[in-house]
């Protein structure tokens, strides 16, 4: 038994001042910037995690069915990216998430979320089991400390890479097609949260069947040396398939309707909140289906296994149907038109599903046990006037749409 | 194979007196030492043939009467004889200062004007200390869910404060986080007198007496009595050990089985709840009820990180543990004999500490990982009052040495022999010839008192006692009031609440937390 003060202190600060130059370029290029830029007709920018990130492209619309009708090329190199590696990377990587990572078989994504020691959650994002002892962390918030400090006690190695890897995702029902014409061979076995390597340009890219749009798709991660090429065989291979790259605002509406929440949008993650009642546990996002409370002890279990046993929870994420075409962002949510219960995070009208959806949270018992005579308050700003409309809502399950497309086996050839 | 209740990791003292009073609940209880012998930082030993000492701990002066009279420890062979030991302020010119009675309750050497201001600041001191008191007694506050019984000890708390009048609660909330040397400036003239203080309220802690809230220290020493007396101060007879040795007696009339050498190498925990501890040499032992009274970032590692929330890690990380205080034993060819103090006066605690400046000047170069180059401590000759300590007619030496960094800059293989150079001349300074009569010298550094007792950064207290580490916050939140997050685990040690010295308090609260969870 080791016991010695140096011990408790020898943890370098080194790695802790790898990634904290990120802040000297208020918006950093993204490594397919070039190619980016020849696209942008709108200049319509905003900025992504440090990254200057496009809202839209050409156009909004015609971007959105680029996804649904053809494949959409969306830059994620800006996303949150971490290198775990390690004998104890397993071990690390269950005691740091909600979801049992020992049934994460390597080659498999799984999407999860994670805690802080009261519960409320830090974040949500991917985990890609690249190897037994390899994965990719890939999440919207920074968590270089947070995961250091996590591996105390733990043989591992926690890298940031955010800027390292380059990340595009191709989705929509062409982007099957795509992938096969551009060479990448056995593309066609990859099942839905599949991984494979592919070599490209005596390098290699990860690519896997995963993505933020509910519809068929993959995402694919490069050393940013190998970006523009790899953008450049995708461009090249799609060019009969309708490729196309699109914005933020086009992904938005689809992960709407695949019912997807966005950290720091549909909640407040627990290291941004300031205040003390929009921190959330995973249950009252959403996300309880991923606590694994027989898997060993991970970050936050105490404190969310006893919120569950005192029936403490205070809130509840809630997809809504509203009635009308009117999207709903913002709106205040009440019951019986009286009483204030909640709120929209993120509301559109759906092309797909040709239905008024939203995202809303609530409070409990409303959403949970509450679910009549709930309604919207909707503000349509209409020639320098409010309209304001009074709409009905009802809870429905999430997903808003599914598309067989997403995960037919093997993927369809449009 | 006998079952226990209970299981206590470590034998010093405070894991005994827990031990003893579950077991006085009903309770088998099982005490795990991991050295060949217990007691901890409070034992005696042979440190030269011959010649026997308190290994860290070496002055009692804050044992709890609840602890003695919860293990009935007078009659296991507790003897307070000779409370009213005195304090000497040593002098290089020859003039000591001698403290009488509790704390001073006279002084000898001091002009009559400072006799009376010291009168007035000791009872303030006093009365300030007794506010805290009952604080440093039981167990911290719930912060979350306060039960009535905790929420009336704080009124009674507040009462106690508002029965101090307007003017004394007005200074007892102005000094409550001064530094000592602010405090003994405004009231005091003699430099001799203001280096005690000074002293005493630094002694143990990374702190100088110009640091903030240094005086919480000396409060902490005087809320601590002997015998119900506050503030006195004794040398056991025997030694510490013969304290540990009542205690054990104790425990042993109240059924705790002992083992030594057997070092646990890992808390077992299942779905969040410790179920037993697997020993060094693999064996493994269960029980209901788990009680660390060893260092609390020691036990967190024995429990392993996998089973602790990463902020709880982190907090246990960044507890301020790196210990400053050096302990120093000589074996004497014959008494030493210290410039002016008298043949008697040598049995008291003998403080090097000739002025305020002086100590804060000792500690500046600790703050950069340097020892102190004039170096003060506080000096027993524990062979004067008990001669079988030593063979006849020589003595034994017993120092507490400040400062002396946990990591010295220049490694410590190389500095003990330069710092144990710069002790001898201060000591040299107060008693001359005392070199040459040196048969045999022990000088334990923070690393070396971290390895022989199992305390990380060498630290007697098992965290730095300062106002951040303190109650709620001792060891650290969410391991406060001697629960852990982990269930059926609890802390027992000097790590937690009120903190270190020969008080039994940890223990015994601890103990008392169990029983009330668990009946």
């Amino acid at each position: 038994m080791a016991i010695t003060a140096s011990k408790i202190k020898s943890l370098s600060l080194q790695p802790r001042f790898a990634a904290q130059d990120h802040f000297r370029m208020l918006r950093l290029p993204s490594p397919f910037q070039p190619r980016i830029d020849a696209l942008a007709r709108t200049e319509d920018w905003y900025t992504w995690a440090g990254y200057k990130a496009p809202l839209s492209l050409w156009d909004e619309e015609l971007e959105y069915f680029a996804i649904r009708s053809q494949a959409a090329v969306f830059d994620i190199s800006p996303m949150v990216k971490y290198h775990i590696a390690g004998p104890d990377a397993e071990a690390f990587c269950n005691r740091l998430t909600l979801r049992d990572v020992t049934r994460l078989k390597p080659g498999r994504v799984h999407y999860t979320a994670w805690c802080d020691d009261a519960g409320h959650v830090l974040d949500d994002g991917t985990l890609f089991r690249l190897s037994p002892d390899r994965f990719r962390l890939c999440c919207q918030e920074r968590h270089l400390p947070w995961l250091l400090d996590s591996a105390i006690g733990f043989n591992v190695s926690v890298e940031e890479e955010t800027e390292a890897v380059a990340g595009l995702a191709l989705q929509g029902p062409t982007s099957f097609a795509v992938l096969r014409d551009a060479g990448f061979k056995d593309i066609e076995k990859l099942k839905v949260f599949d991984i494979a390597e592919f070599p490209h340009e005596g390098g290699s890219v990860t690519i896997s069947r995963t993505g933020f749009t509910g519809d068929l798709g993959y995402e694919l991660f490069v050393p940013v040396g190998l970006a523009l090429s790899l953008w450049d065989r995708l461009f090249e291979a799609g060019r009969l398939h309708g490729i196309r790259a699109i914005g933020y605002t086009a992904l938005n509406r689809a992960r709407i309707e695949a019912g997807l929440i966005v950290a720091n949008a549909d909640f407040v993650t627990a290291e941004h909140a300031i205040r003390t009642d929009r921190l959330r546990l995973p249950d009252e996002i959403g996300l309880g289906f991923m606590v694994d409370a027989e898997k060993g002890y991970f970050n936050g279990r105490r404190a969310i296994l006893a919120a569950r046993a005192n029936r403490s929870m205070k809130h509840v994420l809630v997809g809504l149907e509203i009635e009308g075409n009117i999207p709903a962002e913002h709106a205040i949510v009440y019951h019986r038109q009286k009483k204030e219960i909640g709120l929209v995070s993120a509301a559109i009208w759906s092309p797909t599903g040709k239905r008024n959806i939203a995202i809303a949270s609530l409070s409990r018992p409303y959403g949970d046990t509450v679910v009549d005579d709930l309604w919207v308050e909707i503000y349509a700003m209409r020639e320098l006037k409010y309209e304001r409309l009074m709409k009905r809502a009802k809870v429905v399950p999430r997903p808003f749409i599914k598309l067989e497309r997403r995960t037919a086996n093997p993927p369809a050839d449009f | 194979m006998t079952s226990y209740d209970c299981i206590v990791i470590g034998g010093g003292h405070n894991g005994l007196v827990a031990g003893t009073v579950l077991a006085k609940s009903g309770r088998k209880v099982l005490v795990l030492e991991a050295a060949g012998e217990i007691g901890g930082a409070a034992r005696t030993e042979e440190f030269f043939p011959g010649f026997r000492v308190s290994s860290v701990a070496h002055v009692l002066n804050r044992l709890h009467p609840e602890v003695v009279k919860a293990l009935d420890l007078e009659r296991h062979g507790l003897a307070l004889e000779g409370a009213g030991m005195s304090s000497v302020v040593l002098s290089p010119s020859g003039n000591p200062l001698v403290l009488r009675g509790a704390y001073g309750e006279s002084l000898v050497g001091a002009s009559a004007s400072e006799a009376v201001a010291w009168r007035a600041l000791r009872a303030q001191l006093f009365r300030y200390a007794g506010i805290l008191k009952p604080f440093l007694a039981r167990r911290p506050p719930d912060l979350a869910g306060m039960s009535l019984s905790e929420t009336s000890a704080l009124a009674m708390a507040g009462l106690s404060l508002k029965r101090l009048g307007k003017e004394d609660m007005r200074d007892f909330l102005r000094m409550l986080l001064m530094n000592v040397a602010d405090v003994v400036d405004e009231q005091l003239e003699d430099d001799r007198l203001k280096g005690l203080l000074a002293f005493d309220a630094v002694l143990g802690a990374h702190l100088g007496p110009r640091s903030p809230t240094s005086l919480l220290g000396l409060y902490y020493r005087l809320a601590g009595e002997v015998a119900g007396v506050d503030g006195a101060q004794m040398l056991p007879k025997g030694g510490m050990g013969a304290i540990v040795a009542a205690i054990a007696s104790s425990a042993a009339k109240a059924g705790v089985s002992v083992r030594s050498q057997a070092a646990v190498n890992k808390i077992l925990v299942e779905k969040g709840r410790a179920i037993g501890v697997v020993l060094e040499n693999a064996e493994e032992i269960r029980a209901r009820t788990i009680v660390s009274a060893i260092n609390p970032s020691t036990t967190f590692d024995l429990v392993g990180a996998r089973e602790l929330d990463t902020g709880f890690v982190r907090k246990v990380r960044n507890i301020r543990m790196l210990g400053d205080a050096a302990k120093l034993h000589l074996a004497l060819d014959r008494p030493p004999q210290f410039l002016g103090v008298s043949g008697e006066d040598h049995r008291g605690r003998l403080v090097f500490a000739p002025s305020a400046d002086h100590v804060e000047r000792a500690f500046n170069p600790c703050k950069y990982g340097e020892f102190s180059p004039e170096p003060v401590m506080e000096i027993t000759l524990p062979s004067l009052a008990d001669p079988s300590l030593a063979p006849d007619g020589a003595c034994v030496l017993s120092a507490v040495v400040q400062y002396a960094p946990y990591t010295l800059k220049e490694g410590w293989e190389s500095g003990k022999p330069k710092f144990f150079k710069a002790i001898m001349a201060a000591l040299e300074a107060v008693a001359p010839g005392i070199g040459a009569t040196v048969r045999h010298a022990e000088l334990l550094t923070p690393p070396d008192i971290e390895q022989r007792f199992r305390m990380p950064g060498g630290h007697w207290h098992h965290g730095e006692l300062q106002a951040d580490q303190m109650l709620v916050s001792r060891p650290v939140s969410d391991a406060a009031g001697y629960d852990t997050p982990l269930e059926n685990l609890f802390l027992a040690g000097a790590g937690s609440h009120p903190g270190g010295g020969v008080s039994g308090v940890p223990g015994l609260n601890a103990a008392r937390r169990i029983i009330a969870i668990k009946g």
